[in-house]
This record gives C-alpha cells, sequence and structure tokens, in this order.
C-alpha cells in the first residue's frame, strides 16, 4: 500500500518537472524560433524530468521521506530510463536530425541515421579502455558499463565548466578588470564604420555601373565553358571584366574590415554598459561579490593542486568535518545526528539548485549565440544530452558531500564504480581548464587595448 | 559613374530568412550560391530607372544595406546596428514563409528602425508593442517579402498567403512572395517586378521629389516642377 502512495508521489513530482522543463523550453531557449518537431520538445523535456527526479530522490534519502525499498525500486528505474535516454534515443535523434538537415540523404534517413548511431556507440564503448573505472567481471551491457562511460563524459564536462566558470565569474563581476571607454571612442569607431561603408558602396556602384554597360553593350560576363572557351580566355578576355574582378577583391577586404570594426565597436558599446552598470548599487554589489569569489577560486586551485600532488581523496564529508571542528576544537555539543541530516540536507540542496540554475543559464546563452532556423533541433538535442550526462555525474560527485550513511544508496543503486577515480579525474581537468582559462582570458585582455588605441 | 543620385534603403529581417540571397538577388540577377552569417552590414547597390518607359526616366542608384542579427540581440548590438538606421529612405520588410515567428519579429525589427527617425518628433516608445497609430504617420515607404515560397506545400499555400496579406495591411505595405533561389519570380513584366519596381519609384519620389510634410498619399495628378519645389494640391 505504502508503495503505491510513494510511487503516486513520484510520478505527480515528474510530471511536474517535465511540465517545467517543457515551459522553460518553449519560453526561453525556442523563443525565437517555430517548434515543428515536438519530439525535440519531448526529449528534452522527459531527459530534464527525469534528471530532477533523482536529485529529489537524494533529497528524499537525506530526509528519510517515503519507504526506503520504494526508494530504492524508483532509484533503479529513474537510472535505467535516464541510461536509455542517453544512450540509445538522444544520439539516434540527434543523428536523424543531422541527416535530414543535409540534402543528399534526404531519402535514405533512417538507414543513415542508424548507421550514425553505430559509430556513436562504437566510440562510447572505446572511451571505457584508457579508464581503470571498474572490474571486468560485469557483463556488456550492465549499468554500471553504461554509466561508468557516462560518469566519465559528464565529469570531464562538469570539470570544464567549473574551471571556466571559476575564472571567468571573479573576471566579469569585478571592475577592475574594465577597460576605460569614452563617448569619443566610440563615435570615431562609427565613424570609421560608415565610411568604410561609403568606400564599399563607391565601388559597388561603378561594379554595377560596369555590370549594367556590358550587359547593355551585348557582352554577357559568363563564365567560358568548354575546352575552346578555356583557349579563348586566355587570350582574350574583356577589359571590363578584369576590372570586375579586381574591384571585388578590394570590395572583400573592405568587407573584412567593416566586419571587424562592426565587432569592435559591438564591444565597446557592452563594456560602456558595463562601466555604467557597476556604479550602480547592484553593481557595487557584485564588484564585491568578485573580490569574494576570487579568493574562492584561488583556494579550489590550491585544493585541486594538492590533492593531485598527494594522491588525496578526502574521505569524509564537509558536514562531519564541520561538525567534528565545531564539537573538538570549540568545546560547543549538540546533536550530531540531528544536525548532520539537517545541514548536510541544506547543503546538498544548494549545490543542486545552483548547479542546475547555472546550467540551464550556460545552456541558453550557449544556444542563442550558436543556434540557427537550421541546426536548432540538433543543438537542443546536444544540450539535452550534455544536461543530462551533467546531472549523472552531479549524482556521482555529490555522494562525496553527503555523510556516510547517507552514501549507501547511491553505492547500492550505481554498483561497484570507483568513485575516487572520478574525484581524481575531476580535480586534473578542473585544474587544466581554470589555468587555460586564465591563460586565454590574460591574453585576450592584454590584447583588446591596443585595437582601439590606433588610431 | 558614382555621379548619380542615390536612396538608401534598409532590408531588415531575422537571421536565416534569405536577406543576404534576395539581396544578391535584387542587386546582381543571379543566385547566390553560398549563404552564409551575415556579420554587421552588407551592402550592395542596384541601378535602377526611375519611370521607366516615360520621358522623365532617369536612373538612380539604390543601396541595399543588409544589416544582420536577430531582434532579440543584447542592446549593446542594438546600438551598434542604430548606426546603420541613419537617412533612411526606405525598408524592405524580410521574412520567412515557414517560420511564423519571424513574420511576428517584423513589428518589432520596424520599430527598432523607424525609432531611430521618429526621434526629432519627441515619439519614444517603451516597450515593443504594436501599435497601427504608429505606422500611420510613418513616411517611410515600407516593402513586405516572404520568402522559401517553394517550400510552402501547395495545400497550405492559401493560408499562409492569407496571413501575409493581413501582415502587409498592417504595415500599409505592398507585399511580394517569392523564392530567392529562382530568379524567375522577379522576371521582366511579372507582377512581382511591377510591384518592385513601383517601390522603387515610391521610396526615389518620397525623397527627391516631393517636400516634406507636404506628401498626401493617394494624389492621383501629381504635378512636378522637378527638384521638389512647390506642389499644387488638388483633389480629384
Amino acid at each position: 500500500m505504502s508503495f503505491l502512495i510513494d510511487s503516486s508521489i513520484m510520478i505527480t513530482s515528474q510530471i511536474l518537472f517535465f511540465g517545467f522543463g517543457w515551459l522553460f523550453f518553449m519560453r526561453q531557449l525556442f523563443k525565437d524560433y517555430e517548434v515543428r518537431q515536438y519530439v525535440v520538445q519531448v526529449i528534452f523535456s522527459v531527459t530534464f524530468g527525469f534528471s530532477c527526479t533523482m536529485f529529489e530522490l537524494i533529497i528524499f534519502e537525506i530526509l528519510g521521506v517515503l519507504n526506503s525499498s520504494s526508494r530504492y525500486f524508483h532509484w533503479k528505474m529513474n537510472l535505467c530510463v535516464i541510461l536509455l535516454i542517453l544512450v540509445f534515443m538522444v544520439p539516434f535523434y540527434i543523428g536523424y536530425f543531422v541527416v535530414s538537415n543535409i540534402q543528399l540523404l534526404h531519402k535514405q534517413r533512417l538507414v543513415f541515421s542508424c548507421l550514425l548511431w553505430l559509430t556513436f556507440m562504437y566510440f562510447f564503448w572505446k572511451l571505457g579502455d584508457p579508464f581503470p573505472i571498474l572490474s571486468p567481471k560485469h557483463g556488456i551491457l550492465s549499468i554500471e558499463q553504461l554509466i561508468s562511460r557516462v560518469g566519465v563524459i559528464g565529469v570531464t564536462l562538469m570539470a570544464l565548466l567549473s574551471g571556466f566558470g571559476a575564472v571567468n565569474c571573479p573576471y566579469t563581476y569585478m571592475s577592475y578588470f574594465l577597460r576605460n571607454v569614452t563617448d569619443t571612442d566610440i563615435l570615431a569607431l562609427e565613424r570609421r564604420l560608415l565610411q568604410t561603408m561609403d568606400m564599399i558602396i563607391s565601388k559597388k556602384k561603378r561594379m554595377a555601373m560596369a555590370r549594367r554597360t556590358m550587359f547593355q553593350k551585348g557582352e554577357v560576363h559568363n563564365k567560358p565553358s568548354g575546352f575552346w572557351g578555356m583557349i579563348k580566355s586566355v587570350t582574350t578576355s574583356a577589359p571590363g571584366s578584369e576590372n570586375l574582378t579586381l574591384i571585388q577583391q578590394e570590395v572583400d577586404a573592405l568587407e573584412e574590415l567593416s566586419r571587424q570594426l562592426f565587432l569592435e565597436t559591438a564591444d565597446l558599446y557592452a563594456t560602456k554598459e558595463r562601466i555604467e552598470y557597476s556604479k550602480t548599487f547592484k553593481g557595487k554589489y557584485f564588484n564585491f561579490l568578485g573580490y569574494f569569489f576570487s579568493i574562492y577560486c584561488v583556494w579550489k586551485i590550491f585544493m585541486a593542486t594538492i590533492n593531485i600532488v598527494f594522491d588525496r581523496v578526502g574521505k569524509t564529508d564537509p558536514v562531519t568535518r564541520g561538525i567534528e571542528i565545531t564539537v573538538n576544537y570549540l568545546g560547543i555539543q549538540f546533536d550530531v545526528k540531528f544536525w548532520s541530516q539537517h545541514i548536510s540536507f541544506i547543503l546538498v540542496g544548494i549545490i543542486i539548485v545552483t548547479s542546475i540554475r547555472g546550467l540551464l543559464i550556460t545552456l541558453t546563452k550557449f544556444f542563442y549565440a550558436i543556434s540557427s532556423s537550421k541546426s536548432s533541433n540538433v543543438i537542443v538535442l546536444l544540450l539535452a544530452q550534455i544536461m543530462g550526462m551533467y546531472f549523472v555525474s552531479s549524482v556521482l560527485l555529490i555522494r562525496m558531500s553527503m555523510p556516510l550513511e547517507y552514501r549507501t544508496i547511491i553505492t547500492e543503486v550505481l554498483g561497484e564504480l570507483q568513485f575516487n577515480f572520478y574525484h581524481r579525474w575531476f580535480d586534473v581537468i578542473f585544474l587544466v581548464s581554470a589555468l587555460s582559462s586564465i591563460l586565454f582570458l590574460y591574453l585576450a585582455h592584454k590584447q583588446a587595448p591596443e585595437k582601439h588605441m590606433a588610431p | 559613374m558614382a555621379s548619380l543620385d542615390r536612396v538608401k534603403v534598409l532590408v531588415l529581417g531575422d537571421s536565416g530568412v534569405g536577406k543576404s540571397s534576395l539581396v544578391h538577388l535584387l542587386c546582381q540577377n543571379q543566385v547566390l550560391g553560398n549563404p552564409s552569417w551575415t556579420v554587421g552590414c552588407s551592402v550592395d547597390v542596384r541601378v535602377h530607372d526611375y519611370k521607366e518607359g516615360t520621358p522623365e526616366e532617369k536612373t538612380y542608384y539604390i543601396e541595399l544595406w543588409d544589416v544582420g542579427g536577430s531582434v532579440g540581440s543584447a542592446s549593446s548590438v542594438k546600438s551598434t546596428r542604430a548606426v546603420f538606421y541613419n537617412s533612411v529612405n526606405g525598408i524592405i520588410l524580410v521574412h520567412d514563409l515557414t517560420n511564423k515567428k519571424s513574420s511576428q519579429n517584423l513589428y518589432r525589427w520596424s520599430l527598432e528602425a523607424l525609432n531611430r527617425d521618429l526621434v526629432p518628433t519627441g515619439v519614444l516608445v517603451t516597450n515593443g508593442d504594436y501599435d497601427r497609430e504608429q505606422f500611420a504617420d510613418n513616411q517611410i515607404p515600407l516593402l513586405v517579402i516572404g520568402t522559401k515560397l517553394d517550400q510552402i506545400h501547395e495545400t497550405k499555400r492559401h493560408e499562409v498567403l492569407t496571413r501575409t496579406a493581413f501582415l502587409a495591411e498592417d504595415f500599409n505595405a505592398e507585399e511580394i512572395n517569392l523564392d530567392c533561389t529562382n530568379p524567375r519570380y522577379l522576371a521582366a513584366g511579372s507582377s512581382n517586378a511591377v510591384k518592385l519596381s513601383r517601390f522603387f519609384d515610391k521610396v526615389i519620389e518620397k525623397r527627391y521629389f516631393l517636400r516634406e510634410g507636404n506628401q498626401i498619399p493617394g494624389l492621383p495628378d501629381r504635378k512636378r516642377f522637378g527638384g521638389g519645389t512647390l506642389k499644387s494640391l488638388h483633389y480629384d
């Protein structure tokens, strides 16, 4: 009986998450496009729904809500469905939509998308070989095999995003890094842009007039075809067409210049807006946060280095350690079990919410930047894939932040994975990503002032 | 050769509707082979015979400014784009017949471009909502072009064309529906070519032959005294 009640609670919450994913898709991601293939929207919402349910189960684990056997059952079921989606459905549909975009292969869409899916599966399998993920006594299609590989990809993504985010966050928040931009700079650049456009226009006018006179005189400018045409074009070429190619080359160069100027002007406008924003109250608040985050970022890089160099993997989670410290050093006595449960619930809850929110915001920005009306379907599916893998590996890594008694369910369900490996791998990729982001931002920052200081 | 007079026409619309292909077709009478992203603004020039076939025929340069980007861009990009909207004589609004959102976004595009020119009269628009009154006293000629007509199935064509007719009526503009990869839609003598020619003539007239603030649309019998001096008003 209680199993039925528990299942109905789970299913209601799943429907809620599904609805939220659906709304997010419609209002945020696809607000400038038209949804023609509803499959895409359904897949995205389903992935989002099941991922959130996993987090919900962790919270239930900590709080002790629902029957433990029904929790275990739902864990298993959830995991199976998510793996099914991430490994079978989404890659297949990505292949299908990619193939649909290519005109030539339109007729045999299904065949080619199956081929693409098989290639994906092959590389996905090969991915597991160089990593010491698990002992070889498991079967081919067991949950552990699939989860281990999904985990590797997901952890790499998480570490890359964390590394870049940890460095980029103080860089964007702090006003120390803002370049000084005045209105005269912007006006000067705009004037240059318009002058370049005028030059392009005058050249195009000449070309248009030349084409018109050629057309009226009866010399049609077409490419020489055939063998004799080629021979003839070597000796006698219409003088008009030679001129045209020369002018066309000049126009190409000028157009490239105009594109550069446009991008620089947009950059200056953006910087000017940020300067104005930093003078407001909110801006000052973010500036202060930026200093705080930069200290946090430096500390995280330091800890990652220490972990790698000394081959150290944390045994206890921060909650228990914090409680130990307060009890032992500060001499404050309180009920460890009670407080550890609540504090770990809050901590894990915060981690989950911020990671979901951060991921959705990053995905949205990414989507706006690179999608077009043709590729929007493929990109959304790719994002759904990334999101699913990200959430699955969050579950893997969150295990470290929870006290021992709550880790059991994850260990039970996910099987005998080498969790320590994943933490080590996260540290390595995080370090690499953070250091290369610092290098990249440093170079970009250095290069920018020189560009518009030139006359 | 650049001594002919010129008019400036903006070509606006969402990303991917086919503005670059359209401009290439209009200016070079050829189909664009490899369309790619337009960053910033790309310009092309069309030589147009005003009042072709009459004794008052005169040749003009029509500059087609194809401004790239999306209507939901960051405000820094919008401020940069605004530099192209100066002293515009006509606007061509392009939308994709297979994508309803691109048609809806045309209202926001036209507001973005027209706001630039409405500043002297002090009309400020605080939100992006469409207001027919703003278009009623708009002096800049508009033309609505729908692309990718070939991708609309025969059965749906009527429904789509009714929708676009309403759209063009909202803007008080003519409309043309075509496929930018097929030059026959703009072949000389076809109704599309006539509409296009009429639009360009209207743009040139507004710029060179009618004094500011003195236009009465629909006046059938106008006398011109070359170069924009006094007009006599009479109704038929």
